[in-house]
């Protein structure tokens, strides 16, 4: 796992209160993590946070799972 | 038809003096306070004139909110959450797809969520606009305590919250019994909740010279009706009653604390802080409530005061309670739980409604600690010190508000 894909997945430990073998590649934030949606802008934020990324209202709408976050912050590092 | 009657059948409180219904009522009887110098874990207060307060003991939020859900909540709304649930425990109430329509919530509290809003305040000035939380606003707002028990419970009856600064709680309760009596509901979960003393809180109360400086003895702090009183001391919790329509208590076999008989409400229009002349405005406002009541003044056994400990409000609250009771005045006791817990603004009268309620139940006057030397122009009977053992049929308890806004509760022995 790398270092972006570790550093996701704790975020959405923390934020979401959920445990860690919970949280899957695959995992979608509200159908499988119990997230609503206002949990979910608090996640992109702490994703901001960690990552020191800004991400636009139209890009968080489409980060659903734990591999869109990952592929967006890896697309940006990038 | 005759009038619904409403009944008291259950009791939270999270408290200064602890926040379990017996471990709290203990204490009062024992003349213990709960007042405290503020910990560095709530803010560093070294700079600020006061330093002591009324915070929470022996409340855990994990007893009742699951961890992901209370950073998305003030602490104001953790205690009125807190005593809520103890209150719906402890009544044994059961709420069911029958019910649930009958069941409402009205839980006040005097600011809400102070220090959430000061918290994203300093949020977004340091980052600005977008790191201001998706939770602000559900976190911080004032009927979000009523909102979260009725997702909690499943009570789909009337929601909502009244804000009357320090009579919030009284004026919650005295309405919800309204509409019991009125018929929009069964069962009302009903009180305030408060969480004060945070930075601008006590610091805002303190630039008013509202709050009591005895930082070197806090104990000592909050002393109505003593000649050395110099203010009130800011408290933290929540006090809930469950109040129930007689005849369905009956039928579901409760447990029934006592009947609450009165309620009377009024105004000063005098002056922002300042209690109105020879307390004509609280006079009035016990009136009410003997009226609502059917009692007369003689029927009063025991006056639960708003009693805050500053210097103007006690005195004002004595020559109130002459005005209202008349010569009953110097044969009633009267005594200040605030003298223990300090002032919890919107959740104080709930949590002495509550105590007035166990002074039913047990036949026991809560005392007014730190009546050292008693201010020669307060002479009435504020059962000093030391918890009496007496006959308690009817119990009133007060509470005045900042806007010169007032509430009285009347309870009688069932």
């Amino acid at each position: 796992m790398s270092d972006i894909e570790e550093r996701v997945k704790k975020i959405v430990v923390e934020q979401l209160g959920v445990d860690e073998a919970e949280v899957t590649y695959l995992s979608s934030f509200i159908d499988d993590l119990g997230a609503d949606s206002l949990d979910t802008v608090e996640l992109v934020m702490a994703l901001e946070e960690e990552f020191g990324a800004e991400i636009p209202d139209e890009d968080a709408e489409k980060i659903t799972t734990v591999q869109a976050a990952i592929d967006y912050i890896k697309a940006q590092q990038g | 038809m005759s009038k619904r009657r409403v009944v008291v059948t259950g009791l939270g409180i999270v408290s200064p003096v602890g926040s379990k219904l017996e471990t709290a009522w203990d204490n009062i009887k024992a003349g213990r306070s709960g007042i405290n110098r503020i910990s560095s874990d709530l803010f560093d207060a070294s700079a600020f004139s006061v330093r002591i307060a009324g915070n929470v003991k022996g409340f855990n939020a994990d007893d009742y909110i699951k961890p992901k859900d209370q950073k998305k909540m003030d602490k104001f709304i953790h205690y009125g959450i807190g005593a809520g649930v103890e209150a719906i425990r402890d009544s044994g109430l059961e709420v069911t797809e029958e019910n649930a329509e009958r069941i409402g919530v009205l839980m006040g509290s005097g600011i809400g969520g102070l220090d959430t809003i000061e918290r994203n305040y300093a949020t977004f000035l340091n980052g600005g606009p977008r790191k201001i939380s998706p939770f602000f606003v559900p976190a911080s707002i004032i009927n979000m305590v009523a909102g979260n028990l009725s997702i909690m419970f499943g009570l789909k009856g009337p929601n909502m919250s009244i804000v009357s600064a320090c009579a919030t709680a009284t004026h919650s309760i005295g309405d919800a019994a309204r509409m019991i009596v009125y018929g929009d509901a069964d069962v009302m979960i009903a009180g305030g909740s408060e969480m004060g003393s945070t930075p601008l809180g006590i610091g805002g109360f303190a630039a008013a010279r509202a709050l009591s400086t005895r930082n070197d003895d806090p104990e000592a702090a909050s002393r109505p009706w003593d000649v050395d009183r110099d203010g009130f001391v800011l408290g933290d919790g929540g006090g809930v009653l469950v109040l129930e329509e007689y005849e369905f208590a009956k039928k579901r076999g409760a447990r029934i604390y006592c009947e609450l008989v009165g309620y009377g409400m009024s105004s000063d229009a005098y002056h922002m802080t300042t209690p109105s002349e020879g307390g004509e405005g609280a006079a009035r406002c016990m009136v009410n409530a003997m009226k609502d009541a059917g009692l007369n003044a003689a029927d009063v056994d025991y006056v639960n005061a708003h009693g805050t400990s500053t210097p103007a409000g006690d005195k004002a609250e004595t020559m109130a309670v002459k005005r209202a009771l008349g010569d009953h005045a110097y044969k009633v006791a009267v005594s200040s739980t605030k003298s223990m817990t300090g002032h919890l603004l919107g959740a104080a009268g709930g949590i002495e409604a509550v105590f007035s309620v166990l002074a039913i139940r047990d036949q026991i006057l809560p005392p007014t600690i730190n009546m050292d030397n008693q201010d020669p122009e307060c002479d009435l009977d504020y059962v000093p010190n030391i918890a009496r053992e007496t006959a308690v049929n009817v119990a009133m308890s007060n509470s005045f508000g900042f806007g010169g806004t007032n509430g009285t509760l009347i309870f009688k022995k069932i």
